[in-house]
């Protein structure tokens, strides 16, 4: 045996020290899914009267909006990328990442050029270590966002992509696409890395379209249908972010959950192999010491028999 | 059940209040707006206000919205808000404060007008419901 029984022992300790922070970790995690699936419930019924609204405006107006305009030939694509503030949820951060790349890719072989936005000190460390440059970094809420940060993330990027549609002379570039990468929660086991164009919008949507037969009425818009959607379609980015922030939550909270519970699982594996272990070191110098004192009683006998 | 309005009030993060109702009352851009059974098919932008809903039974429901829109259809009335608040979840004092606060900074903060609105119209509601 190579490895002593006192160290063993002192092996199987820590593992099983750090099996019960992981387990904590485990359980936290998943009384926190809870609460955030109840929250991105919560968050539903706006989004869904704010799309009806939308696309009231969309299809009884023929009102140009500079959010929903298409640039002719656009140079430069902002990406907001969310990810988590915390590690120990699996690939959680890592596999949005790879499909932020992959998009920041795809675009930049379209020619265009990337300035990103993240959420999460993940992403901005990720960024930070490859000496990229990031436009603004948003941190601190990851597993529990609030309205308001989902606002101000809104509002920013509404405005560097209208800066971008106005004029070519501003100083500071405007960009002609707003993506954002996120992950979509489809259940507790499975959650989705998901890349989509925010901005220009593109209002007629195949999940949430109206179903057949239930026609939109003719809408009066007061005090025009130009304020309205002056007013509807920023409220409209800002909550298509804010739900992206609350699958995103739940989703991060779930792979940890998941995470953590395979951490605490493996803990108990190498518990079991080190116990095992241990016990066959202990059994063998047990048999070791028998096997001493019976050839030391053996030798003294024949020793005795030869006097004799 | 079905002579009634089926309003919901709508927050980014919650459902404030949903049910029937007989009368909706908001202020819109354009000035106050009552919404009765059979109302035309509207979509107006509201202000900092507060909405009266008197609905089929109890009380009737007083809050303040920050913004937001007023949607009728079919005699559904759906208000959406970023930010809604019942007036028994308003804070008086912390309102009245605020409103101070506005006033003081008004001409040097451009937020000034804006946040004596959303105040007057916190005061406003209390002052209705009791």
């Amino acid at each position: 045996m190579a490895v002593s029984v006192r160290e063993l022992r002192a092996r199987i300790k820590s593992t099983e020290s750090m099996k019960k922070i992981t387990r904590a970790m485990e359980l936290i995690a998943a009384s926190r899914i809870i609460k955030a699936q109840q929250r991105a419930n919560a968050a539903a019924p706006y989004a869904r009267e704010l799309t009806r609204a939308v696309s009231a405006v969309a299809t009884y107006s023929n009102v140009d909006h500079p959010l929903t305009t298409e640039p002719e030939s656009p140079t430069r694509a902002a990406v907001l990328v969310v990810t988590s503030d915390r590690g120990l949820a699996g690939s959680y951060s890592s596999s949005v990442l790879k499909e932020a790349e992959g998009l920041v890719e795809k675009l930049k072989a379209e020619g265009k050029e990337i300035d990103l936005y993240v959420t999460g000190r993940k992403a901005e460390a990720f960024y930070k270590f490859r000496g990229r440059a990031v436009e603004q970094a948003w941190t601190g809420f990851s597993d529990r966002p609030d309205y308001t940060a989902a606002k101000e993330i809104g509002e920013k990027l509404i405005d560097v992509f209208v800066e971008g549609t106005e004029s070519e002379k501003a100083v500071a570039p405007g960009v002609d696409e707003v993506h954002v990468v996120y992950t979509r929660f489809v259940t507790m086991m499975t959650q989705k890395p998901t890349a989509v164009r925010l901005l220009p919008l593109e209002v007629v949507e195949g999940t949430e379209a109206p179903a057949e037969g239930d026609v939109l009425p003719l809408y009066e818009f007061e005090p025009s249908a130009e304020a309205v959607l002056d007013s509807l379609l920023p409220q409209y980015v800002v909550s298509r972010i804010w739900f992206a922030l609350l699958q995103s939550a739940a989703s991060e909270l779930a792979q940890r959950q998941k995470a953590m519970k395979s951490a605490t699982d493996n803990a108990d594996e190498l518990i079991k192999k080190f116990t095992r272990v241990a016990n066959q070191a202990r059994q063998a110098g047990i048999t070791q010491e028998i096997s001493e004192i019976v050839g030391g009683v053996n030798a003294l006998a024949d020793a005795q028999a030869a006097n004799d | 059940m079905t002579d009634a309005l089926q309003v919901e009030l709508v927050a980014a993060d919650r459902v404030v209040w949903s049910g029937g109702a007989t009368m909706v009352i908001a202020r819109t851009v354009d000035g106050d707006v009552g919404v009765l059974r059979g109302h035309a098919p509207v979509l107006s932008a509201l202000t900092d206000a507060v909405v009266e809903i008197t609905p089929e039974e109890g009380t009737e429901v007083i809050a303040t919205v920050d913004g937001g829109f007023l949607s009728v259809a079919n005699d559904r009335v759906s208000i959406l808000s970023e930010h809604v608040l019942l007036a028994h979840e308003i804070d008086l004092s912390k309102a009245e404060v605020e409103l101070e606060e506005a006033r003081r900074l008004l001409g040097t903060n451009d937020d000034a007008e804006k946040r004596i609105r959303r105040a007057e119209a916190r005061i406003r509601a209390v002052e209705k419901a009791s």
